[in-house]
């Protein structure tokens, strides 16, 4: 076997299943997962549609006027985890890894988080699956607007508390700024530090998306633009005029979304997840140039990155994050069932869609391999192969690492005592916490 | 369990040193108290311990010690100002100028006895809004980015013997901050699940992991922190059990009070990002910090008289509240020095005022103080390293000297 088939699997999807063959063509298979808009995403279990926004805030109404009793789950609460179950199966029984590889890699540049609240939570599924996953492969640029505008992240980062101090809302009420939508755009989303903003910049940038909130107890039940909420007059942002209105978010979002800098910081972003901690500087100019001859387009940039020598060796070079490697284990054993995966994800310290802070989850070994946290993967690893103990070891190695397995692995798997104790060390395995 | 005495023939990678460092002391777990005893090692560790708590999200120092005497108080925090002490809801005095918020009533308890002090108008010598390259700053110590934290490099300057069955740093939860890596190595304790492999098992998986760069170093460290925390938990009463900063407060008090246990101990606590709704958000917080630390000092015991505890966060926020009664990212907060090694019962601030003009930018508290000289002081006076550690934790700082007096003699 083409040990590149099993790269491609590893690296750049989320781990070969037993029932999918390996792609005989590596180039071809992850191209083609960058055409189009990936595979349907099934609705939550037990639904024909994911939940409307309107649905999720009527349960927020029905939540704030009868919360449930303790112990007892809200209703919101029950959509959110429904999403949850829904995403965690998509991703043990996908075939096209890749899609969904780039969907969670922006999720994170992206995140938007449960501890958020309730705002989050009703606001995920349209977040996910209208606002996020339709761009992934397709314009930096419009995922940018699409996200800023939808109402999971104006919520999560307190947009829609946000009141221009000038306009007629903001005079009579006395409220103002939140400035903290503005701030993660630039610092996180798109420009970066490195593009040399400033303070003023950041309030320049409030200032333009004031008016820009969610109405959630009547029509639309969607994102909304309040003129009353909006800042008096021009603004300027990174040496530009914005002209008062509300056009002017999106103008500024589009600016943003293709700024020379974007380009450099996303390029680095995206070779740091695929090929190493430290990104080749020769590697990360490719992306970049791809991004700026292509005014950003994710698939051009991702059929760059499977053609980036650094991506196929040395191979194994980058630690599996926590759900990568939960997800691989299940794939590996043909396992479909989201739950154990759910809730392995906070004993592993990263809880499914509630990332700590605005700037994700760490997207390097040193951000995971600390002692305690290796510790709970070994446990995990006797854990999960507990549920999978009927399973042959040896299929489940062949089908998880193939070519990639040490010597070692393999004489270390025919020497255990039981199944049980044989896959676990196939999930414990350096090669099995790696892509 | 049954007790294997750890297997050689079959693992011939992890040699005699690796099973020294890791896998004897996990096998140890039920017979602790004798692998405790067997221990030969120096008794000479120092016996004070510090406490470095981390508090995530940029807690706002002006709600958490309230600068109730100061006449623009009032005005300048509108909704958010807090009633004088003793009316209904108000502050906890503090000698007159301050309060803390009616949430921290252990503190309060501590500030009576003479073991609190809280510190205010502080902040580090960055002056970024980011919390990312805040925390970052924070931990590492620099006037850039750093790959390794302050505390870790002060570590390297506090001798470990061999027999030492525990490393005398510990992080406690299921992150390593970035206050705690680099070159020293340093133990960490997790809650431990429902089940877990035979010893034998571990040995086989460590045996395949241990020549992997990332992850074999890991493990091995892993194995012997575990190894030492099942001994030492495994006597007195159960940890307290409620909420998880509690638990792992409670957990890192036990350890710490071992005469040969860990020395230095960092905890993080985050939901300080009080953007809206900051009053009904920042009580679950401030209570919990207030019983962590109780139960920190609850396990400590006697060794409660040599500890210091700091608790930091990366900046303040804005003065004023914004638009929905929180407040911003800002410069300059409060921190708190706990324990009985503190001098504490007074409050220390250059106060530098709320009025218009005395706020930083025209928009947060101003800074009259530098973090860097609470931590070299605590490095300095209370570790007593030398002071080539002090500049290693804190490099380009010559010109902010360590504050005096902050501890008993």
């Amino acid at each position: 076997m083409d040990i590149r088939q099993q790269i491609a699997a590893v690296r750049f999807g989320t781990g070969p299943r037993p029932e999918s063959p390996l792609p005989d063509d590596p180039l071809a298979w992850l191209d083609a997962q960058t055409r189009g808009p990936g595979l349907p995403l099934a609705p939550p279990p037990g639904r024909d549609t994911p939940p409307a926004l309107e649905e999720g805030y009527r349960a927020w109404v029905a939540h704030d006027a009868s919360p449930p009793p303790p112990g007892q789950m809200s209703p919101v609460t029950a959509l959110f985890r429904a999403e949850q179950q829904a995403w965690v199966r998509h991703l043990l029984t996908s075939d096209a890894p890749f899609h969904d590889r780039l969907t969670n890699f922006w999720l994170n540049h992206f995140t938007v988080a449960e501890r958020g609240g309730f705002g989050v939570t009703t606001g995920f599924s349209m977040y996910l699956r209208d606002a996020l996953r339709p761009h992934v492969t397709g314009r930096f640029v419009d995922m940018l607007v699409a996200v800023s505008k939808s109402p999971a992240m104006l919520y999560y980062l307190d947009q829609t508390a946000s009141v221009g101090p000038n306009s007629n809302f903001g005079k009579r009420s006395g409220r103002g700024l939140n400035e903290n939508l503005a701030r993660e755009i630039l610092e996180l989303h798109s420009v970066a530090p490195a593009s040399g903003y400033t303070q003023a910049d950041v309030t320049e940038f409030a200032r333009i998306m004031t008016g820009w909130g969610v109405e959630r107890l009547r029509a639309p039940f969607d994102t909304l633009f309040r003129p009353g909420n909006h800042e008096p007059g021009e603004k300027t942002l990174l040496g530009k005029r914005y002209p008062e209105g509300p056009e002017a978010y999106e103008a500024a979002l589009r600016d943003l979304g293709t700024h020379p800098a974007t380009y450099r910081f996303l390029a680095q972003r995206l070779v740091r997840h695929f090929v190493a901690d430290t990104p080749p500087p020769a590697a990360v100019a490719r992306i970049e140039g791809v991004l700026r001859e292509t005014q950003g387009d994710l698939g051009a940039a991702s059929r760059a990155l499977v053609r980036l020598p650094e991506a196929w060796g040395p191979p194994l070079t980058k630690l599996r994050a926590p759900l990568d490697y939960m997800v691989a284990l299940h794939r590996a054993a043909g396992g479909t069932d989201p739950g154990p995966v759910l809730g392995a994800m906070s004993a592993l310290g990263q809880p499914l869609w509630n990332a700590p802070q605005p700037n994700g989850w760490p997207d390097t070994a040193a951000g995971w391999a600390a002692p305690e946290p290796m510790m709970q993967r070994l446990d995990l690893a006797y854990e999960t192969a507990g549920r999978f103990a009927r399973r042959d070891p040896r299929q489940v190695l062949e089908v998880a690492l193939g070519p990639l397995a040490r010597e070692e692995t393999r004489t270390a798997v025919s020497r255990a005592g039981s199944t049980r104790d044989a896959i676990t060390l196939v999930f414990a395995s350096p090669e099995m916490q790696r892509r | 369990m049954t007790r294997t005495h750890l297997p050689h023939p079959h693992l011939p990678g992890l040699g005699r040193r690796g099973f020294l460092l890791g896998l004897t002391a996990l096998a140890a777990v039920g017979q602790a108290r004798l692998a405790v005893a067997d221990t030969t090692g120096p008794a000479q560790i120092a016996d004070r311990r510090l406490v470095v708590i981390l508090l995530r999200g940029a807690m706002d120092g002006l709600h958490a010690v309230i600068p109730y005497g100061d006449p623009d108080y009032a005005e300048l925090r509108g909704a958010l100002a807090m009633p004088e002490p003793g009316k209904e809801g108000g502050a906890l005095d503090l000698g007159g100028m301050f309060g803390l918020h009616p949430k921290l009533t252990s503190l309060h308890g501590l500030y009576g006895e003479g073991q609190l002090l809280p510190i205010h108008a502080i902040a580090g010598p960055y002056r970024t809004r980011s919390h990312f390259d805040g925390q970052d700053l924070m931990e590492g110590g620099g006037l850039q980015r750093l790959e390794s934290g302050w505390l870790n490099r002060a570590l390297t300057h506090m001798p470990e013997s061999a027999g030492q069955p525990a490393r005398t740093g510990l992080a406690l939860g299921l992150d390593l901050p970035l206050l705690m890596r680099g070159e020293a190595p340093v133990g960490m304790w997790a809650p431990p699940r429902a089940t877990r492999p035979e010893p034998d098992l571990y040995a086989r998986m460590a045996e395949l992991l241990h020549a992997d760069e990332t992850i074999g170093p890991a493990v091995t460290e892993g194995m012997r922190g575990r190894g030492y925390a099942a001994g030492a938990l495994s006597a007195g009463a159960p940890l307290a059990n409620q909420g998880g900063f509690m638990r792992l407060a409670s957990a890192a008090g036990r350890m710490l009070a071992q005469r040969d246990g860990p020395r230095v101990a960092a905890l993080e606590l985050g939901g300080w990002d009080t953007h809206a709704g900051q009053a009904g958000r920042m009580e679950p917080v401030l209570t919990q910090l207030d019983r962590g630390i109780a139960a920190l000092r609850g396990q400590l015991g006697e060794a409660w008289s040599k500890t210091a505890v700091l608790a930091i966060t990366e900046f303040g926020r804005t003065a004023r509240a914004n638009g929905n009664l929180g407040t911003d990212h800002g410069t300059g907060g409060a921190a708190f020095l706990a324990g009985g090694a503190v001098r504490g019962g007074r409050v220390l601030a250059n106060w530098p005022g709320l009025k218009r003009d005395s706020l930083f930018e025209n928009r947060d508290l101003q800074p009259t103080r530098d973090l860097r000289a609470l931590a070299k002081a605590l490095l300095r006076d209370h570790l007593r390293l030398p002071a080539g550690a002090v500049d290693a934790a804190f490099p380009d700082s010559g010109e902010i000297a360590a504050e005096a007096g902050l501890l008993r003699a």
